[in-house]
């Protein structure tokens, strides 16, 4: 088997243009991790090396480190390659917060949410919609 | 291989992926493999609003088994030649 050269890699769909970058990698649960990839094979499991899983709760975001994460390629939805501006990943009208208060904001979403499903169930005579 | 090869002649065409999640990226079609893994240059997200963590990606990987639909440009596709092409492929080559 012979090595493909820089500019095969760069010309196809594999993910070694994209090694030692800096990356999102969208879950199928909907989260989102950040890392640098280390590598990654035809299934696209991928290893991120200082991942951190970023939260984003309406306005506030905060990127939860986690570590040296192996990502099971059928959890894979989408590999976003960053562009290396920091300040620019997100709209500048959102505001990093602590892990503490993002968890309290995920919290009250979500209680929001149960609450709003608790009322529409117990409205169900109503037969709206 | 009839998808595989179709894409492939896509490639350096504007096209919109909608993925399983309802996430839909416009971008050029930069390659695709036999998976029908596609990978998207200059991308933007069509309703960037409700997804700001992909603000900055400009260059994505999507995976196969995530896609939707792929919308095409109006002349992405020649029927006759798809025909031909689908016939073939159903002969079995």
């Amino acid at each position: 088997m012979s090595w493909a050269g820089p500019d095969e890699i760069l010309l196809s769909t594999s993910l070694a243009g994209f090694l030692d970058k800096k990356l999102i990698v969208l879950l199928r649960d909907g989260r989102k991790l950040l890392g640098t990839l280390c590598s990654f094979d035809q299934f696209a499991n991928v290893v991120l090396q200082g991942a951190c899983e970023r939260v984003i709760v309406g306005e506030q975001y905060c990127d939860v480190p986690l570590g040296l994460y192996v990502i099971r390629g059928e959890n894979v939805v989408l590999i976003g390659e960053l562009q290396d501006r920091e300040k620019e990943e997100l709209p500048a009208h959102m505001t990093c917060v602590s892990e503490a208060e993002i968890r309290k904001a995920e919290k009250a979403e979500r209680d929001a949410r149960d609450l709003k499903g608790t009322m529409r169930k117990r409205m169900e005579f109503l037969d709206f919609d | 291989m009839l998808f595989f090869s179709y894409f492939k002649e896509l490639v350096g065409k504007e096209v919109t992926v909608e993925l399983k999640n309802d996430l839909a990226i416009r971008g050029t079609l930069h390659s695709v493999d036999q998976y029908l893994n596609i990978k998207l240059e200059n991308t933007r997200v069509v309703d960037q609003d409700k997804y700001p963590h992909m603000l900055s990606v400009r260059n994505c990987f999507i995976r196969g088994s995530v896609v939707r639909y792929v919308l095409l440009p109006q002349d992405g596709v020649d029927i006759d030649i798809l025909h031909d092409a689908t016939r073939r492929e159903a002969r079995g080559g």
